[in-house]
């Protein structure tokens, strides 16, 4: 377990050096001017001379890199060019609220996923055709769409959660959960059919092994090898596939954060996308890597406990 | 290529799952690129006085905030969304696929580094790129394709890759490669056409999932500049909206989402379709379903069996009587074992001997009432205790099974839950059946284990079925099928995974604790070695029928069976040193194929015109046991034999 925790971070460095690298040299490739770019057809040419001289856009872009790189060890990400606020700063106050929705969502996805997954295994044929069809409804329906929906459904035709904004979990934790309940719904809905399915497909595949067998043909109780037995091999499976699904999670937290006015790295992220605001989303960058290794360290931790097997490999 | 192309284009247009969502997508193409011939309305023209109004013969699908005609919005959009898509998944296809056939067709080194560069880019947060190239190329959804057709390579070349590792390790393609084709050749001859149903799934994923993105970009007000139509930026409107109507969400959403469904119903079809193409023909079915049906009547018809010897027992703890079991199958209901009686009395063993695919398991399992599904007894009565237990339900199964009547497999390895350690197993075994306390359990689970010999049974407790060898799994195993004090043992090949010196011990242990608890032993195997040490009466099985059986010595020393006669002379153990080991020509014939006479006869030395005529009944001929052959008791037939071996 250690090691596969140990691996995780060793490869958390060379990712996070890629992954800047990457938001620095792909300005490489910007046709023209990549002030003009930024600072739109109708700035003035000397708010644009500016912006060159405010980006460092006169160096040459590994020197800018470097300087940038240097600067983040000590934990400084840059100004915004928006707001001359430092990125770091305004980027803290933010991680909570895009930890909170992720996690929640996972933890969700993971309970009900697997309560369907789990109640689907026994089914006949119109539980194959809805389970089939609920796994396609989760590929294709847009997040963004059933937030909507779910927006009309709880906000505006019966009056029972909020649509708009956030509470801090210091400020109120009712007002946090129920800030909380529909971007989580919405955010968790694909998730939930990927994890249903694979619930449901593991569980086939475990009960069909040996030892169930074995287990059966000794008195184990039904209620054992199900609950007991096999759910602790399915859920191994099951947090790795919640692993895998991470960074789509975190590209759909993004568009729900914007529609439901969440004040999280993504919508940061958006604002800055749309103004041209590079160092904030330079900034998210490092971030959203952070989370992702981070949960999925987590995860990895979960899986050693429930199968020690994986560490001694 | 071009003569299967024909019945294939046919095939998939008689199929709903292909021609519904492909009429959907040729529709929306149609709309979307013609929308400036086809189009009620030009995308930006208002109508204020029929703001946000529903779907009416004037707006088929109502208007938005500005009173623009929503269809009209949906068709412009439309053009650019396919663009895109297409930009996107182009790029991916064009990279992936030749990298994946690369690496999964060349191997070695450039394999590992090309997935070690997957890896790397599927951890990349791919959202944050997006957002960058939208802020740097000025909202531009074109970049922003680039780099979602960019991130998707790594997906799509694992894919492409994992099918070509397969198709490249098939006979024909290694032969291709050997006589010296060039891994490009190949590939395009070869591979392609194999994994294009593969690909073609994955592709229509890779457009599903391009949409959904694409819609999302624009949703959140970026890469589009307003007020050009996009299926996301009207869901955007929608949104904003939504206080005075919902309608319009209806129709902008439920087009992204009908499309993305379309799309992997389309692909998943597809590939179904293509699929077909190296499957078998329906031929071979309409053949074995023919043999089928004559055996079901041949065993109808089948005389009155002799088992009086079977099971002359007087203490029988478990008696099955003439059991049959079928099971349903595409080819229709199909005898798994057929007519077969035993009985295993107290501290007695029985041995099922025969090769594999001759139904011994399948007995075994009759007994313990865990039949696979689909197959059931279909004739005879299995007896527990004197019980028949035919009518019980899973409850009164459950009260039987590691109470009364106990089992352990074939791999000790894969017999035991990985994630618990031994103690944990044996515990739950020992309060399955005992109402104990933790610590009663744990004391009775060390007792267990030196029952079984285990030496220091207290590091065992804690070690987990990994950490352990064959043999010390499979006293394990034993030791956990005593934990309900049990009456009867089914062994199913018990010794078959361990080397020869442990087998000898694990037998040992089953006799010793016979000898101490008067445990009755079903000992399923077909190895002579573990049969003539550990049995009183071996019962020969062939083709799902018990073909001889008698006391061990005998049976091994005396056959009356041609087929035990062929199973003892291909003993290994037997065999001279520099000579090849003697073989049976042939193979067991698989359930559904039985032929009408003896099973055996088409690989029986001594076959005469009787033996295929009609089903074989067993006789006794002494009190020594019961064969089923037509040359047995009588007496020209014995002299055949006799000659004959």
């Amino acid at each position: 377990m250690w090691r596969t925790s140990g691996m995780r971070i060793v490869q958390a460095v060379p990712l996070l050096l890629f992954v800047s690298a990457l938001t620095f040299f792909l300005q490489l490739f910007i046709p023209g001017d990549a002030a003009r770019s930024i600072g739109g057809l109708t700035a003035s040419p000397q708010a644009i001379a500016a912006l060159r001289h405010r980006l460092h856009l006169d160096q040459p872009v590994w020197e800018r890199y470097w300087a940038w790189l240097k600067d983040a060890v000590h934990g400084d990400l840059g100004r915004s060019i928006s707001n001359n606020e430092a990125v770091a700063g305004t980027l803290n106050t933010r991680l909570g609220v895009t930890l909170s929705l992720v996690i929640a969502t996972t933890l969700l996805a993971l309970v009900v996923g697997v309560v369907l997954g789990m109640a689907s295994v026994r089914g006949g044929r119109t539980t194959r055709l809805a389970a089939d069809s609920a796994s396609i409804a989760g590929m294709t329906i847009p997040a963004f769409w059933v937030g909507l929906l779910g927006i009309w459904v709880f906000n505006t035709r019966f009056d029972l959660l909020p649509a708009n904004g956030y509470v801090f979990f210091g400020t109120s934790a009712g007002g946090w959960a129920r800030s909380l309940v529909l971007p989580v719904a919405a955010l968790a809905f694909a998730l939930v059919t990927v994890i249903a399915k694979q619930t449901r497909e593991q569980f086939a595949d475990v009960l069909g092994r040996d030892f169930v067998r074995n287990l059966r043909a000794n008195g184990v109780s039904e209620r054992s090898i199900l609950f007991k037995h096999s759910l602790r091999h399915v859920s191994v499976t099951v947090l790795t596939v919640a692993g895998n699904n991470l960074i789509g999670l975190l590209g759909s937290a993004v568009v729900i954060e914007e529609l439901f006015g969440l004040p999280g790295l993504g919508s940061a992220a958006v604002t800055a996308a749309s103004s041209g605001d590079i160092p904030v989303i330079q900034g998210v960058a490092v971030y959203f890597t952070l989370i992702v290794v981070g949960l999925n360290l987590l995860l990895d931790l979960a899986i050693g406990w429930l199968n020690p097997q994986a560490v001694a490999a | 290529m071009s003569t299967p192309q024909v019945p294939f284009v046919r095939r998939a247009l008689g199929r709903p799952r292909i021609t519904v969502p492909a009429v959907i997508l040729v529709l929306e193409l149609i709309a979307s690129f013609g929308a400036s011939w086809l189009a009620p309305y030009p995308p930006q023209q208002a109508d204020f006085t029929a703001a946000l109004s529903g779907p009416s013969a004037k707006h088929l699908l109502g208007t938005d905030r500005l009173g623009r005609d929503v269809l009209s919005r949906l068709m412009y959009g439309g053009a650019d969304t396919f663009r895109e898509i297409a930009i996107a998944v182009l790029i991916t296809l064009v990279i992936a696929v030749p990298l994946g056939l690369v690496a999964g067709l060349r191997r070695g080194r450039i394999d590992a580094v090309l997935m070690r560069m997957a890896d790397v880019v599927m951890s990349i947060p791919g959202i944050i790129l997006l957002l960058i190239v939208l802020a740097l190329f000025s909202q531009s959804m074109t970049a922003a394709m680039v780099v979602i057709g960019l991130l998707s390579v790594p997906g799509m070349m694992r894919v492409v890759r994992s099918a070509s590792l397969t198709v490249g390790r098939e006979t024909y393609v290694a032969a291709a490669r050997v006589s010296g084709l060039g891994t490009w050749r190949v590939a395009r001859r070869h591979v392609l056409p194999r994994i294009t149903g593969l690909i073609l799934v994955n592709a229509a994923l890779a457009c599903a999932n391009t949409l959904l993105i694409a819609a999302g970009i624009n949703a959140i007000g970026l890469g589009v500049k307003p007020p050009a139509p996009s299926w996301g930026g009207m869901m955007a409107d929608a949104a904003q909206t939504l206080n005075q109507s919902l309608w319009l969400a209806i129709p902008t959403g439920g087009l992204v989402a009908v499309t993305a469904a379309a799309l992997i119903v389309l692909g998943d079809g597809l590939r179904d379709t293509l699929a077909e193409r190296w499957s078998g023909t329906s031929h071979a079915t309409t053949t074995r379903r023919r043999t089928a049906v004559a055996t079901t009547a041949a065993a109808a018809a089948a005389p009155q069996s002799d088992d009086a010897w079977l099971l002359a027992e007087p203490h029988p703890v478990v008696r099955l009587t003439k059991v049959t079991v079928t099971a349903e199958t595409e080819h229709g209901e199909v005898e798994l074992i057929s007519d077969v009686s035993l009985a295993v009395g107290q501290g007695r063993t029985v041995g099922l001997v025969g090769e594999s695919g001759c139904g011994k398991s399948m007995t075994g399992l009759a007994l313990l009432g865990l039949l696979p599904n689909g197959a059931r007894v279909s004739s005879g009565t299995v007896e527990i205790d004197g019980v028949d237990v035919g009518p019980y339900g899973p409850a009164q199964w459950r009260e039987l099974r590691g109470g009364t009547i106990a089992f352990i497999s074939q791999e000790p390895m894969v017999g035991l839950d990985p994630l618990f350690t031994i103690g944990q197993l044996l515990r739950e075994a020992v309060r399955t059946h005992e109402k104990l306390s933790r610590k009663e359990a744990t004391l009775r689970a060390r007792e267990l284990l030196e029952q079984v010999q285990l030496p220091d049974p207290d590091r065992v407790l804690k070690l987990r079925p990994s950490q352990i060898s064959g043999g010390m799994a499979q006293r394990v195993s034993i030791a956990v099928a005593l934990a309900g004090r049990p009456r009867i043992l089914v062994a199913d090949e018990p010794t078959t995974a361990l080397d020869v010196t442990v087998q000898r011990e694990i037998v040992q242990l089953l006799r010793t604790i016979q000898r101490d608890t008067g445990m009755a032993l079903l000992m399923i195997s077909h190895d002579w070695d573990v049969i003539a040490e550990a049995c009183d009466t071996a019962l020969v099985m062939y083709a799902g029928q018990v073909v001889e059986a008698g006391p061990t010595e005998r049976v091994m020393t005396a056959p009356l069976h041609p087929y035990t006669r062929k199973l003892l002379a291909a003993n290994p153990r037997l065999a001279t040193v520099g000579e090849p080991i003697p073989t049976i020509p042939g193979t067991v014939p698989p359930p559904g194929q039985w032929p009408v006479g003896c099973h055996f006869a088409d690989r029986c030395p001594d076959r005469v015109a009787r033996c295929t005529e009609a089903p074989i009944a067993l006789t006794q001929p002494d009190d020594q046991g019961v064969a089923r052959c037509v040359l047995v008791g009588d007496e020209l037939g014995e002299e055949l034999l006799e000659v004959s071996s």
